[in-house]
């Protein structure tokens, strides 16, 4: 009978229900973006594991382009041209790859501004700013110290700092300090967190300090804003401080903290010269938009301070079980610790903290600094919330949004009362969640976008590996509505979204040519021509529709070192031109017009090499070619160069 | 009687000063749109020079061999700009001496100016839309790509629009100042001769 009763129960027709998307209403005509038309938002969302950004559109979704920043694009030559290899130099070499986590649109007055774009790069710690008049990162920096850049990139709210911790605590300063036993982790460990400045009017990166920490693992981050300003908060786990196993063995404790740094104490003490210079080594790339060249730099110092001795300027808040995101609202009061193991969500009150800090209301303290008591600084707790709390994003109308990994839905509650008003389903398992400025002090609380761990049956099944899901809701009225269901580039974890109309109408069109200050450019067709230096052979070569200039040249020789130095001679937008050669060991070349770009290639055999255009850019698009005759090493061919009359 | 009334003198004045604005604004525009070019392509026509998209016009259009657009192609904009001075100074001329020969002379320098330099645009584009490069990629049927003297045409993939701009026009206001002058003294003329 029994037997029978579970037979029954698991025969197909017998799925409980709620599993189903459920859509309602008029989501179809909420999503719509007639032909022509143009998205509300413009949405910043990383890529993961692919270490690119994509730029999607919302409310519809679509993908408006895959802007490369940590890793390799052949599809535009990033990372493969001359210029653009500098840009992912490291003190590790030239690493052609990275793991990008984290968005950042800089702020003004904690609104967004969306000057630029910062991101994190996860593996080799670094972050990258990326201008949005052009879609194009101009900067990376390499952070010291540092193992797994998990904790990054926030920023203060008048993008004073980009903060980079450390999700890796390792042992840090010369060679024999850290070669140490592993299972010496508690004492030669180390934890770190970086405060990057931001020049206000160019957005130039510098590392201005760093603050020493306990080797604890620093998992994510925000700002304090308007009333907390000032301030930044990191949340930990691993305060076990276990080495191996973290599975278990870092999530012994009932509670973990949420570290609590003021930062304008920070900067009095390097004002009265408590700094201390420490020895280091990390690259600083920056791409220069008038050569259309990266220069790596390599610096060796850098300011750290020890809250151990430099009291006031660390404090911790105990927060349940391994909090992941800590998260304030838009009035900087509440700060919002989503403890991924606990059955609550603590919300924490600025004002309250201020207060035990000034009551010295502490439960003990962590290598001097103090540990402040959970009931003095905590606001109260959403009860019963869900499984699995993540990230927490706010509407600006005293609603906060918290993502539920393990019961896979996003809950909606009440800031002030810490009621649950609303719950709703996310396909599967949901990681970081968005709304337009919802780290911000002024969110547009119209939509939310759930970004998903889990895909499964989402979509049309593609094998084993699939697209990531991401879900947009309208969150305008008292209950969240699902409107759409798409597919997303990489891995996304966070996003960040701004309203369409602060920057599309500052986007560059194209370079001027007359600006062109790349040491090999080209400003007209007269100027095209091929120098040898020895077994280096430098193409000087133009682009136009609908040929390139040489187009027939002689007298190269196998391995020589051959460099097409391509100047993109239009002076209108939406007009590239490409270059591909056969054979050549590295991506082809995509140029903007009035930029100049360089491809390297050294000819491995004799024989006549075509080289064509590889972007359709007119109706003589197929006809834009040329022929590179490459002769035996040694041989006496003489160097030639046309290109013809019509026959 | 050959003196014309006070306020025809200073239409006429009025006339001479607004033409003073051919220096400081385009003439006459010439506009082109494809599906390619939603936005739309554009050049100005000055007294002595050329402004607007002339660089992405020459681009396209060097694929049906039209010649490439350029100041060197206008001879005009060498004497237009004395052309235009002698003749404002004879309407101010005309403003003080108050005589009416001047102003009948001073409407008709207008005038011919203005059929004077539609040949002569018409001309240049017949030339130019004509005299295509044998060599050229596409191929016009009959060899022939004129672009409208004034009004909109449509050439293969480009609607073209050709017409005047700011300083057109208000050269046109100056033309109906002086032609409402000229009507009045006519008819004050009429009205002492019948007497």
């Amino acid at each position: 009978m029994a037997g029978a009763a579970v037979a029954v129960a698991f025969a197909s027709g017998c799925k409980p229900k709620g599993a189903q998307t459920a859509i309602s209403g008029d989501a179809a005509s909420k999503v719509y973006v007639a032909p022509g038309q143009h998205d509300e938002f413009y949405n910043i969302v990383s890529g993961g594991f692919n270490g690119q950004i994509s730029v999607v559109g919302l409310p519809s979704g679509r993908v408006l382009k895959i802007l490369p920043v940590f890793s390799v694009h052949p599809e535009n030559g990033w990372g493969f041209s001359e210029e653009t290899k500098p840009m992912l130099n490291t003190t590790h070499g030239f690493v052609p790859w990275d793991d990008l986590h984290h968005i950042a649109i800089s702020t003004t007055n904690a609104e967004h501004d969306a000057r630029w774009a910062f991101a994190n790069a996860n593996n080799t710690p670094r972050i990258a700013r990326i201008d949005l008049t052009t879609f194009k990162t101009v900067e990376i920096i390499e952070i010291p110290n540092s193992s797994g850049n998990h904790s990054s990139p926030f920023i203060t709210e008048n993008t004073e700092y980009v903060v980079a911790g450390t999700r890796f605590s390792i042992p840090t300063g010369d060679d024999t300090d850290r070669d140490v036993a592993i299972d010496t982790y508690k004492d030669n460990f180390r934890g770190t967190i970086s405060f990057i400045s931001v020049d206000k009017d160019h957005g130039d990166m510098d590392i201005a300090f760093q603050i020493e920490a306990p080797p604890f693992n620093f998992d994510l981050a925000r700002a304090g804003k308007k009333k907390s300003h000032g301030w930044f908060f990191f949340s930990t786990y691993n305060t076990e401080m276990a080495h191996t196993l973290l599975e278990v063995n870092a999530s012994q404790k009932d509670k973990d903290f949420i570290m609590a740094v003021n930062w304008k104490k920070a900067e009095e003490y390097i004002a009265a010269g408590k700094g201390k210079k420490v020895p280091v080594n990390y690259v600083h790339n920056k791409w220069d938009e008038s050569t259309h060249t990266a220069i790596s730099t390599i610096r060796n110092e850098v300011l750290s301070l020890d809250p151990k001795v430099l009291k006031d300027m660390v404090y911790f808040i105990p927060c349940p079980k391994s909090p992941h995101g800590t998260d304030t609202d838009p009035t900087g009061e509440y700060i919002i610790g989503s403890g991924k193991l606990a059955a609550i969500i603590p919300v924490f009150s600025f004002t309250k903290m201020l207060a035990a800090i000034e009551n010295q209301d502490f439960e003990g303290d962590i290598n001097g600094m103090p540990v402040l008591k959970y009931e003095s600084v905590l606001h109260g707790e959403v009860e019963k919330p869900g499984l699995g709390p993540l990230h927490t994003e706010f509407d600006g109308k005293g609603f906060a949004y918290t993502s539920m990994f393990v019961s896979s839905e996003i809950v909606k509650w009440n800031i002030e009362t810490l009621e649950v008003v609303d719950r709703i389903p996310t396909y599967y398992s949901i990681g970081h969640l968005s709304i337009p400025g919802g780290p911000t002090g002024k969110p547009h609380g119209k939509y939310m976008v759930a970004y998903n761990k889990i895909t499964k049956d989402r979509y049309l099944p593609t094998g084993p590996e699939l697209a990531h899901s991401a879900q947009l809701y309208d969150i305008s009225g008292d209950k969240m509505q699902l409107l759409l269901d798409f597919p997303t580039i990489g891995e996304p974890h966070y996003a960040e979204a701004f309203p369409a109309s602060l920057i599309k109408d500052k986007q560059v069109k194209f370079y001027k040519l007359e600006e062109n200050n790349h040491p090999h450019a080209l400003k007209g067709i007269n100027d095209a021509r091929v120098e040898r230096k020895g077994n280096e052979v430098h193409i000087y070569l133009t682009s136009i529709r609908s040929n390139f200039r040489p187009d027939n040249i002689e007298g190269i020789r196998v391995g020589d070192e051959v460099y097409f130095h391509m100047t993109n001679l239009e002076q209108d937008w939406d007009v590239p031109h490409g270059l591909a050669i056969k054979g050549a060991n590295t991506a082809e070349l995509l140029v903007m017009p009035g930029e100049t770009s360089t491809l390297k290639w050294t000819p491995d055999r004799v024989g006549i090499f075509p080289f064509y255009c590889t972007d359709f850019c007119s109706a003589l698009h197929q006809e834009m070619q040329g022929y590179i005759r490459v002769s035996p090493a040694g041989s006496n061919t003489p160097l030639k160069f046309s290109t013809g009359v019509a026959e | 009687m050959n003196n014309i009334s006070p306020s025809n003198r200073i239409l006429a004045f009025i006339a001479a000063v607004l033409m003073v604005s051919a220096y400081f604004t385009p003439l006459w525009q010439i506009s082109l749109w494809a599906p390619q070019y939603p936005e739309g392509l554009n050049m100005k026509i000055w007294i002595d020079r050329l402004s607007g998209d002339v660089d992405i016009i020459n681009g396209v259009n060097h694929y049906i061999g039209m010649k490439h657009i350029g100041v060197e192609m206008f001879p005009e904009f060498t004497y237009l700009i004395y052309v235009f001075g002698f003749i404002i100074g004879f309407g101010i001329l005309t403003a003080v001496i108050a005589k009416r020969w001047a102003l009948y002379t001073f409407l008709g320098m207008i005038v011919l100016l203005g059929i004077g330099v539609l040949t002569d645009m018409y001309l240049w584009g017949y030339d130019y839309g004509h005299n295509l490069d044998q060599t050229a990629a596409i191929k016009v049927p009959g060899m022939a790509y004129q672009p409208p003297l004034i009004g909109y045409k449509e050439l293969l993939n480009f609607i073209a629009y050709s017409g005047p701009d700011t300083g057109g026009w208000i050269l046109g206001v100056s033309a109906l100042l002086l032609t409402f002058a000229v009507f009045t003294e006519w008819r004050k003329k009429k009205k002492v001769a019948s007497l």
